[in-house]
């Protein structure tokens, strides 16, 4: 049985996380819709997310437009469907490739920051403090937290969607030879609203895996600033991992039919 | 005479995985009184103020305050002795994204409804009280010395104006001018506020300054207490080695020969 041993201490340390995240995520919610607010933190947050996140969003957004419009051409001139380009690059952008990449660098960018912020406030006691000074830290901290990530992942993704249509405009237009006016109109007539408005549900589960695993994280550490580290990583591996699979099952719910 | 007790604590025990912390720790605090607790590092000293202040809960054991059993209160019963309590912790602990003003001030917006700017008079107030000038107040804790902090951490832990405080460690790193500062600053504070006080300390100066009472905690127990100036007189051998800083006696530090 000594093999078997750890294999089941492993599974029952699993469950016991899943079950201590499950309990953290319902606390938070349920907190996060009774007052006392903190619109002033509301906002701080709102702009730290959206507005700070904006360079790293539209860099990413606009080169990968840029490179997709590049694959599909070498791809679809093979068959001589070049004509599809804006379809293709559209659809892309707005189901998939705007919500899941912004997602993943606002994971990097503030699922980190949070989980370094949160996680240094709980080291040295601040997070203690709060409660001292007749302050609920999920209230003051979480709550903000996850409301700014669900609010504005949709506005950055937006945002990525036009940038990334934009990006691959650019290609088309001045080095694949297309008519600009026609390659727009393409893109503008082809595009559903159920396409964009998937990519923006998308975008606001996404921002609140971020928030959540940042908080869960940060508020967990232990352990002076390695643990703080080691809140970081996981709060960024976690969220990345979780965006992925919550993109998977949000695409199932909305397209397979 | 369970009346005249602000806490009162019976049987606690506390673990944290193997390692055992407190193990049936009793302590009275009379109502106004100074409590001076000293012990050595590690011994659970901060544990023992942090499951009283129910930031941690006790494995086992009853604590009272003003009469009343808090190991079992609810979420939103704690919320209401909270406002009783005040806390000076070990670190400062003092809030870095808020400038000094705000930190003084979060307990009088946060827990007694006060508005910003009611709040910030009395929070310079607090902070003119512990000798800094409003061109502090505007301030971020990164940018204080550590005496400053502390001083900072003195004012936001009396500006609810408590009726019970605890200080961890207030002197701790600081130089022995500046010690004296906190020493009588804090003596001063609790006797303005009539508060309880209980204090954590390893400077017998600090004890002496501070303390009507003191105790030690050893072995996840309180071994001696009494009255403070009675300290060198104690006839205990643990507190005799502890008060006169000597490395041979009956507590053993774990060190090998290099
Ligand atoms: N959150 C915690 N998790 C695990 N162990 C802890 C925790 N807090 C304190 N301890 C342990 O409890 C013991 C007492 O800690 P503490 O009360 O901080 O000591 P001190 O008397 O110096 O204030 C230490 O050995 C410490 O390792
Ligand atoms: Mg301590």
């Amino acid at each position: 049985m000594p093999l078997l041993q750890p294999l089941g201490r492993t599974f029952l340390d699993g469950l016991s996380a899943i079950g201590r995240l499950a309990l953290f995520t319902l606390r938070a919610i349920l907190l996060a819709v009774r007052p006392p607010y903190y619109p002033r933190l509301i906002l701080k947050q709102m702009i730290e997310i959206g507005y700070y996140s904006l360079p790293v969003v539209g860099m990413t957004a606009v080169f990968t437009g840029m490179v997709l419009a590049l694959q599909t051409y070498t791809g679809f001139s093979r068959f001589n469907a070049e004509t599809a380009i804006p379809n293709v690059v559209v659809l892309s952008i707005c189901r998939e490739l705007g919500p899941v990449l912004a997602g993943l660098m606002v994971a990097g960018r503030i699922g980190a920051a949070m989980a370094a912020e949160l996680g240094t406030m709980r080291v040295t006691e601040q997070i203690d403090a709060l409660v001292t000074l007749s302050t609920n830290p999920f209230k003051y901290l979480i709550a903000p937290r996850l409301i700014a990530g669900i609010a504005m992942l949709p506005v950055l993704v937006a945002t990525a969607d036009v940038i990334g249509v934009l990006g691959g405009y650019l290609v088309s237009a001045y080095k694949l030879g297309f008519n600009p006016g026609s390659y727009l109109q393409n893109t503008v007539d082809f595009v559903e609203f159920l396409d964009v408005f998937s990519g923006l549900v998308k975008a606001a589960v996404f921002g609140f895996i971020v928030a959540l695993m940042g908080c869960y994280h940060g508020f967990h550490s232990r352990g002076g600033a390695q643990g703080v580290g080691k809140a970081t990583t996981n709060a960024v591996v976690s969220a990345s991992i979780l965006i992925l699979i919550a993109n998977y099952i949000v695409t199932e719910l909305f397209f397979s039919r | 005479m369970t009346g005249d007790l602000k806490i009162r604590v019976r049987g606690l025990c506390k673990s944290f995985g193997r390692k055992v912390v407190l193990k049936d720790l009793d302590l009275d605090v009379p109502r106004g009184e100074s409590l001076v607790v000293i012990g050595g590092s590690g011994t659970g000293k901060s544990v023992l103020i942090k499951c009283i202040i129910g930031l941690m809960k006790p494995d086992k054991g009853s604590i009272e305050i003003d009469g009343q059993e808090v190991t079992r209160m609810s979420a939103g019963e704690r919320e209401e002795i909270m406002h009783k309590f005040g806390m000076l912790f070990q670190g400062g602990a003092l809030f870095d994204s808020l400038p000094v003003w705000e930190n003084v001030a979060f307990g009088l917006i946060a827990g007694q409804g006060f508005n910003r700017v009611e709040a910030k008079e009395i929070a310079l107030r607090k902070l003119g009280a512990v000798g800094l000038g409003s061109d502090v107040a505007q301030l971020y804790p990164s940018e204080l010395s550590g005496g400053m902090q502390k001083r900072v951490s003195l004012a936001r832990a009396i500006a609810t104006e408590p009726e019970i405080i605890f200080f961890d460690e207030p002197t701790t790193g600081l130089d022995p001018i500046m010690s004296q500062v906190i020493n009588e600053l804090i003596k001063k504070c609790v006797e303005d506020l009539g508060a309880t006080a209980l204090s954590i300390t390893h400077d017998m100066h600090s004890l002496r300054v501070i303390g009507d009472n003191a105790a030690m905690i050893y072995d996840g127990r309180i071994i001696w207490n009494g009255a403070a100036q009675d300290i060198d007189r104690s006839g205990n051998s643990l507190v005799d080695q502890f008060v006169q800083g000597k490395a041979e006696g009956p507590i053993k530090m774990p060190v090998r020969p290099l």
